[in-house]
């Protein structure tokens, strides 16, 4: 998916852009609003992740402006507001949704996926690998015309999978992307979603190989 | 606030007295005036009718050989006729000697030939007298007459009293009149007093926006300087909110960017050590940013909970809004919300506070719940609106129910969750500011229940 992330503190721009380029995603930055504005002009993006406090005004300009040029592209604010008043009076601006900083990279992506799917019809975010197709916006796992709906850890697990295959992902890995860091959960825990998802895979190309004692990768027949 | 204020006499009915006091002034001087002026007219009149009389008689007075003749016609005395039968008294004198009419009627000195009125007492009433001399020469001499006629005051009397009546009657319908439009004065001029005062209570806390309706010029400068102590005030405020903002983005957006790291750094070690460490350092940033977040939603219900922005709300809208919102956090853990909600159930409420509340009582139920789990939430209006919030976690431990929605307060069941412990303070401060009560339970197959009551 193609984002546009406005945001002025480099470093954790940065951090973010890692993250969504590891997971797939392609990711353009602008530090302030003019920037964003010439870049939401260019571009057709998926969704726009919009910080509130930046160099030459605020986020909310820019969301105002946004809206009143007819742009639907969805924006999810980044705020470091937590008090509800705040909260609403940018979702009254058109905002789709908001997190706070600091925030769980799990809950961005959680939300970015909840807006894309109310905007039905928005991006083609299917990827297509043998003979599966996976749509992890809509959670829809699709095995030569069936499709099966994917719980949120099934489905996070598999994008990680699919974004990369033949890559090996060790147990480790995978608790820290599916687990919130608040759970005390051992390597193990993985095994049961490890295991879910070899069975919704049972009917097709794609297999879920086991390489003792380092992790799982995702292999192609 | 209103026993800061101390009340001077109050000005509605300060103008009221003043008013009708001088409405009273008014209606007594109006009576006595117009009584005075009809006294004095129709003494006039009588005294007119008297010099007519006196004058008549005097007409006819002649001297023939000497002698005084005075053959007066009956009409010059007839003229005096009332309608009350007042008595007619008349003398004349010659010379200062009585000539014909009735003796000891009092007498002036005319001082010349005009005539005089006066009044005097005679014959145990009160008479009104009118005399008038003149000379007459005879061959030899000069002598001189004077007449004197008299009239009590009967019909005078009766008159007077039927004008006093009319005046006094007169006069207490003007009193009337201007007491009632002294009521409508003043609360015509208290109204806008009144309206401006109303405008003013009628806000909500966070209404300081200046009053712009027009009000009478002489309020303007009180409005005038009202509308600059808001002004102030929104000002100080705005100021000390914008600090609040600034403060927490100086805060967090650092917050943000280490967490951002140590999760992306997490994603590159293998060390079972280094990812220990980096997992605790995760937790502390969300234990501080959670800290902070219900520090301030604590403070806020505070605040708000003196002065209550009461809305009429749709409670099951409200919550519909709070889980839409919070699906996507509770998918991460593949927990549904499952809502249960009548279509209507209105409250009057604070639905910032209520939301606050509501929000923090879900966001518990999802810390404690475990994957794949359900959380029941019920929004309904039996005898009073509440919504039920139903876990399939461990439940409250028994023993210290009563004592978790203090502050800071947190089950001893709760370790390895992030959490500051006023999550339930809020919810029950909420549930109080609106006389309401917050109800904890534990469900018979597991779970804990937090019921919300309005």
């Amino acid at each position: 998916m193609k984002f546009l992330l406005v945001e002025d503190n480099i470093e954790l721009a940065e951090a973010l852009l890692q993250r969504l380029r590891f997971d797939g995603h392609v990711i353009d930055h602008a530090d302030k609003i003019e920037d964003a504005i010439a870049f939401s002009e260019a571009g057709e993006y998926d969704l726009i992740l919009l910080d509130i406090m930046l160099p030459d005004g605020d986020g909310r300009d820019f969301l105002k402006k946004h809206r009143a040029a007819q742009n639907d592209t969805p924006i999810i604010i980044l705020t470091a507001r937590s008090q509800v008043s705040d909260r609403i009076s940018m979702l009254d601006l058109g905002a789709d949704d908001y997190v706070t900083k600091p925030f769980d990279h799990a809950e961005l992506e959680a939300r970015c996926r909840a807006v894309l799917r109310r905007r039905s019809g928005a991006a083609q975010t299917v990827t297509r690998l043998g003979d599966v197709a996976f749509d992890p916006v809509a959670g829809v796992l699709t095995i030569a015309g069936d499709s099966v709906r994917l719980r949120n850890r099934e489905l996070r697990l598999l994008e990680l999978f699919i974004n990369a295959p033949g890559q090996l992902f060790s147990k480790q890995k995978l608790v820290d992307r599916l687990f919130s860091y608040d759970d005390d959960v051992s390597d193990n825990a993985i095994e049961v979603y490890v295991g879910r998802l070899r069975k919704h895979l049972e009917r097709s190309s794609l297999r879920i190989r086991t390489a003792r004692g380092l992790g799982y990768s995702l292999e192609h027949e | 606030m209103n026993d800061v204020v101390r009340s001077s006499a109050s000005l509605r009915r300060r103008l009221t007295v003043v008013l009708i006091g001088g409405a009273a002034v008014l209606a007594l001087v109006l009576y006595f005036g117009v009584r005075l002026y009809a006294t004095q007219i129709a003494q006039q009149g009588q005294d007119n009718i008297l010099k007519a009389s006196v004058t008549t008689i005097l007409d006819t007075a002649v001297i023939r050989d000497g002698t005084l003749e005075i053959d007066f016609p009956y009409a010059a005395l007839a003229m005096l006729n009332t309608a009350s039968d007042d008595r007619v008294f008349y003398a004349i004198l010659q010379d200062g000697a009585l000539v014909s009419g009735y003796d000891g009627l009092p007498q002036r000195d005319t001082a010349g030939s005009d005539a005089a009125s006066w009044s005097a007492a005679y014959e145990g009433a009160e008479v009104r007298l009118t005399t008038a001399g003149r000379r007459l020469f005879t061959t030899d001499r000069e002598t001189g007459i004077t007449v004197t006629v008299a009239q009590t005051q009967d019909a005078l009397s009766v008159t007077l009293a039927q004008i006093s009546r009319n005046v006094a009657l007169f006069g207490s319908g003007f009193f009337l009149l201007a007491t009632a439009l002294s009521f409508w004065a003043t609360a015509s001029t208290i109204g806008p007093l009144k309206r401006l005062t109303q405008s003013v209570t009628r806000r909500g806390p966070q209404d300081l926006s200046p009053v712009t309706k027009p009000v009478p010029a002489e309020m303007v400068p009180l409005v005038a300087s009202l509308n600059s102590l808001m002004g102030r005030l929104e000002q100080s405020l705005t100021r000390s909110e914008d600090f609040i903002a600034e403060a927490a983005h100086r805060v967090r957006t650092p917050l943000a960017t280490v967490r951002s790291h140590a999760e992306t750094t997490l994603h590159r070690v293998d060390k079972e050590e280094n990812r220990i460490a980096l997992r605790a350092m995760i937790r502390a940033i969300d234990e501080s940013s959670r800290a902070a977040g219900q520090l301030l939603d604590h403070a806020m219900t505070t605040f708000r909970a003196d002065h209550l922005d009461r809305q009429e709300i749709n409670l099951s809208e409200l919550v519909a809004d709070l889980v839409n919102r919070l699906e996507p956090v509770a998918e991460m853990k593949d927990i549904a919300l499952v809502l249960d909600a009548q279509r209507r159930v209105d409250v009057s409420a604070d639905p910032i506070l209520v939301q606050n509340a509501i929000r923090n009582l879900i966001d518990n139920a999802l810390k404690y719940s475990p994957a794949e789990s359900d959380i029941k939430i019920i929004v309904a209006h039996t005898d009073h609106a509440f919504v039920s919030i139903c876990d399939a976690g461990p439940g409250f431990p028994p023993d210290q129910m009563a004592g978790l929605v203090h502050r800071f307060a947190r089950g001893k069941n709760a370790k390895g969750i992030t959490g500051s412990g006023l999550g339930l303070t809020i919810a029950h401060d909420v549930a109080e500011a609106h006389n309401g009560s917050l109800h904890l339970s534990n469900r018979a197959g597991g779970g804990a229940c937090v019921t919300l009551s309005l």
